[in-house]
C-alpha cells in the first residue's frame, strides 16, 4: 500500500448526502477480475449521460477540476455495497483523499487498506468548504501528520483519526503481514478453541 | 463503570473471538468466510503474488451467486454469454479447486446466494464469527453470529490469516414489542427501524434485536431483518438464539450431529445478552402500529405507509434535505403528495437475499392464488437457492406463481443488483422484495419500490403499489 503523508490538491465539491457505493462504482464494473481500470467506471451515471457522453455539469467533468486529488461531500459518504471497487475506482481516478461530514462504516475501513485517506469534519466545516472549492480557487492542503486540513482561502481545520490507522497509512503498512507476525498467537487460540468447541471442527 | 456490569450478546461473541491486539486493534478470529465470484478475484490474486496459502480452507465455503443468469444454469459456466461474468465465475472455480475450498457451482441444487445457502447448509451457527466480502451479511445475524461485511482487502486478510483486525463497536439495541397486523411481518419491521432511525443512523454500531415480536419471528423472518441491519448504517444485526434457531438447525448438513449437537446446544444456550448489560443506545417500535411500509424514494429510510403519499421537499427543514428529497422525487417520477398505492409498477421482483426463502414465496403464493398478473406487468420470482427452488415446487407453489402469470427462475442475486441480464430499464417502476432502492442500483434509470413479498404480490396483482391488506384471505 502507498502511504499517504501529505497531499496539495484540487478539491472538486459534491454536495450531496448518502452517495452510496452503487452510484460511485456501478455494478457493470464489478465483473472485472482486476484492481486496476476502474476510473472509467467512477461515477458512471453521474458522469455520463444515456449516450455514454460526458455530461458538461457534473463536477469531475468541468476542466477547473481536472485531475482533482481531493473530494469534498455530505453526510454518510460510500453507504451500501460493501464493494472495494469504489476505493479502487477512486485512487485510479486520481482522488486520494475524501473529505466528508460522516462516513459509512464499510467504505470507510476499506479506503485504509488502500492508502485512501476519509477526513471527517464538522458539518459546518464541510459547508465552509464545498463553499470556498464553488469559487475560483480549488487548492487544498492535506497533511496527515498534523491531522489538518488547509482550505484554499488559508483556514485550518482539523480532525480526528485513530492513532493505529494513521501509523499505518503515513508508513503504508501491509495489514496481512503485520497480523501474520502474530501467527502463534494464532495457532494457540486455535487450539484451545478446539476443545471448547469441538463441533466446529470439520473432519 | 463497565467492568461491573453485564455483558451484551456483542461483547461475549467478541470476546470469545479476541486473539489479541495488536498497535491499538484487536485481532478477531474469523469461524466462518464465505465467499463468491465477484469481491475475491483480487484476494486469491493478492495470496498468490505473496505466495500466501489460504490458513483454514475448511472454514471457507464459496457459491456463485452474483452475475449468474437465472436461467439455463444445467449449462454450466462455459453457456454463460456474458463474457466478463463467465471470466470471473471460471476465476472462482479455479481458485476455490487450487485452495481447496469446498463450492457449490452454478447449478448445483445446494448453490444460490450465499446468504441463504449459508444458513440452509447449517454453516452458520450461534455465537459464531461470519465475514463475507458483501454487506448484506448481516444476515447471519438472527442465529446470534456476529457477522458482517468486508471489502476485498479484508477478504485476503481472512484467507491469510483467519482473522479480522478491527475496532469494537458500540451497542445499539432495538426493542420491537407487541403484535403486528395481518399482512406486517419483518420486512415491515426492518423498514420501520430504518425509517425511525435513518441510514446512517447504525453508523458504528452493531443491533440487537430483541422484544416479544421479535422472538415470535421465525428464523426467516429474523434473517431479513438482520439482513436490513446495513441499511441502517449499522454492519451487524444480532438476534440471541433460542428454540426457534435451534429448531431450525437440528438435522441441517453441517449442524454438529448426536453428543457434539449436545455440547453445541450447551452452549449457544449462554448466547444472550445479561439482565445488567449496558446498551450505549435504544431504540423501541411498537410492532402493533406497523402498517405495511413501501419506500417512495432513492433511500431505504425513505418509508411511508402503503397508505401514504410521497412527501413535500416544503416539508422538511433544512435547505440540503429539501434538494435530495426533490432529486429522489425527480429520479422517481413521482410528485410530491402523490398517495404512494398510485405508482403504477413494471416489473415486479420477488427475490433477493432479503427475501428469497421458502417463507417469503409462501407468503406471496397465498396472495397469488387463482389470481392473475396485472396486464403489461413483468413479474418474476427468484427463490434464494436450489434448495429453496426444489421445496417450493415440491408444494406446487411454482405452479402457483406460473399460473398467475409470474416467471419462476433459476436461483441467484439477479435483479437486486442487476450484475445477470435481469435488471430494469431506464423509467421502469419495480416493486421489488430486496433491499436498496438506490438510483440505478436494479439498472440505469430504474425506479425500485422496497416492499415485504406479500406487497409485491399485491403491486403484481393490481398493477400498482396495493395494500396487501386488500388481498388477505
Amino acid at each position: 500500500m502507498k502511504p499517504f503523508t501529505r497531499l496539495d490538491a484540487r478539491a472538486a465539491p459534491l454536495p450531496l448526502a448518502n452517495i452510496d457505493t452503487d452510484q460511485i462504482i456501478p455494478k457493470q464494473f464489478l465483473k472485472t477480475v482486476e484492481r486496476e481500470g476502474l476510473s472509467r467506471g467512477l461515477f458512471y451515471d453521474l458522469r455520463f449521460d444515456d449516450a455514454g457522453k460526458p455530461r458538461p455539469d457534473f463536477v469531475l467533468n468541468r476542466p477547473e477540476y481536472a485531475g482533482a486529488g481531493v473530494l469534498v461531500t455530505g453526510d454518510n459518504f460510500g453507504c451500501g455495497s460493501s464493494r472495494e471497487h469504489a476505493p479502487w475506482a477512486l485512487m485510479d481516478f486520481g482522488v486520494t483523499c475524501v473529505i466528508a461530514s460522516s462516513f459509512a462504516d464499510i467504505f470507510y475501513n476499506n479506503c485504509f487498506q488502500n492508502g485512501l485517506l476519509p477526513v471527517v469534519l464538522k458539518p459546518d466545516e464541510v459547508q465552509d468548504l464545498l463553499g470556498e472549492c464553488q469559487g475560483g480557487n480549488h487548492m487544498v492542503s492535506v497533511d496527515l501528520a498534523a491531522q489538518t486540513v488547509t482550505s484554499p482561502s488559508g483556514k485550518v481545520f482539523t480532525f480526528q483519526i485513530d492513532p493505529s490507522r494513521k501509523a499505518k497509512m503515513l508508513n503504508g503498512l501491509d495489514a496481512i503481514g503485520e497480523t501474520l507476525t502474530a501467527a502463534p498467537d494464532i495457532d494457540a487460540w486455535e487450539a484451545r478453541r478446539a476443545l471448547t468447541h469441538p463441533w466446529l471442527e470439520r473432519a | 463503570m463497565r467492568a461491573m456490569a453485564g455483558k451484551t450478546l456483542y461483547d461475549k461473541i467478541w470476546d470469545a473471538h479476541l486473539v489479541s491486539e495488536q498497535e491499538g486493534e484487536s485481532i478477531l478470529y474469523i469461524d466462518l468466510h464465505l465467499i463468491h465470484e465477484v469481491t475475491t478475484p483480487q484476494a486469491f490474486a493478492g495470496l498468490r503474488a505473496n505466495r500466501r496459502k489460504v490458513r483454514r480452507p475448511d472454514r471457507t465455503l464459496a457459491v456463485a451467486d452474483h452475475n449468474i443468469p437465472t436461467e439455463g444454469q444445467g449449462l454450466g459456466v462455459a453457456a454463460v454469454a456474458d463474457e466478463e461474468a463467465r471470466l470471473q465465475l471460471a476465476t472462482l472455480e479455479r481458485n476455490v479447486a487450487d485452495h481447496g475450498i469446498e463450492f457449490f457451482p452454478m447449478g448445483d441444487i445446494r448453490n444460490g446466494i450465499v446468504h441463504v445457502v449459508g444458513p440452509e447448509q447449517g454453516r452458520t451457527q450461534p455465537g459464531m464469527t461470519i465475514v463475507c466480502g458483501d454487506s448484506h451479511t448481516s444476515t447471519h445475524g438472527a442465529f446470534g453470529a456476529l457477522a458482517h461485511g468486508i471489502g476485498t482487502s479484508e477478504v485476503e486478510h481472512v484467507l491469510a490469516t483467519q482473522t479480522l483486525r478491527q475496532k469494537k463497536a458500540k451497542n445499539l439495541r432495538v426493542v420491537i414489542e407487541g403484535t403486528p397486523a395481518p399482512g406486517v411481518g419483518a420486512k415491515d419491521f426492518a423498514l420501520a427501524v430504518i425509517g425511525e432511525i435513518g441510514t446512517a443512523g447504525g453508523t458504528g454500531y452493531v443491533i440487537e434485536y430483541a422484544g416479544d415480536a421479535v422472538r415470535a419471528l421465525s428464523m426467516e423472518g429474523r434473517m431479513t431483518l438482520c439482513n436490513l441491519t446495513i441499511e441502517g448504517g449499522a454492519r451487524a444485526g444480532l438476534v440471541a438464539p433460542d428454540e426457534t434457531t435451534f429448531d431450525y438447525l437440528r438435522g441441517r448438513p453441517a449442524a454438529p450431529k448426536g453428543g457434539a449437537w449436545d455440547i453445541a446446544l450447551a452452549s449457544w444456550k449462554t448466547l444472550f445478552s445479561d439482565p445488567d448489560a449496558v446498551f450505549d443506545r435504544e431504540v423501541r417500535i411498537d410492532a402493533s402500529a406497523i402498517a405495511p411500509l413501501v419506500t417512495w424514494g432513492t433511500s431505504p429510510e425513505d418509508v411511508v405507509p402503503v397508505t401514504g403519499a410521497a412527501p413535500s421537499p416544503e416539508a422538511f427543514a433544512s435547505p440540503d434535505k429539501r434538494a435530495s428529497v426533490a432529486r429522489a422525487l425527480e429520479y422517481m417520477g413521482l410528485e410530491a403528495g402523490q398517495p404512494i398505492a398510485s405508482a403504477k409498477v413494471d416489473v415486479v421482483f420477488i427475490g433477493s437475499c432479503t427475501n428469497s426463502r421458502i417463507e417469503d414465496l409462501r407468503v406471496a403464493a397465498d396472495i397469488v392464488r387463482g389470481r392473475t398478473v396485472a396486464p403489461g406487468v413483468r413479474a418474476m420470482v427468484v427463490p434464494g437457492s436450489g434448495l429453496v427452488k426444489a421445496q417450493a415446487e415440491e408444494e406446487g407453489l411454482d405452479e402457483v406463481f406460473r399460473a398467475a402469470g409470474f416467471d419462476w427462475r433459476e436461483p441467484g442475486c439477479s435483479m437486486c443488483l442487476g450484475m445477470n441480464p435481469d435488471r430494469l430499464a431506464p423509467g421502469e417502476r419495480c416493486a421489488s422484495t430486496s433491499n436498496r432502492n438506490f438510483e440505478g442500483r436494479q439498472g440505469r434509470g430504474g425506479r425500485t419500490h422496497l416492499m415485504s413479498p406479500a406487497m409485491a404480490a399485491a403491486a403484481a396483482l393490481a398493477g400498482h403499489i396495493a395494500d396487501v391488506r386488500d388481498y388477505l384471505r
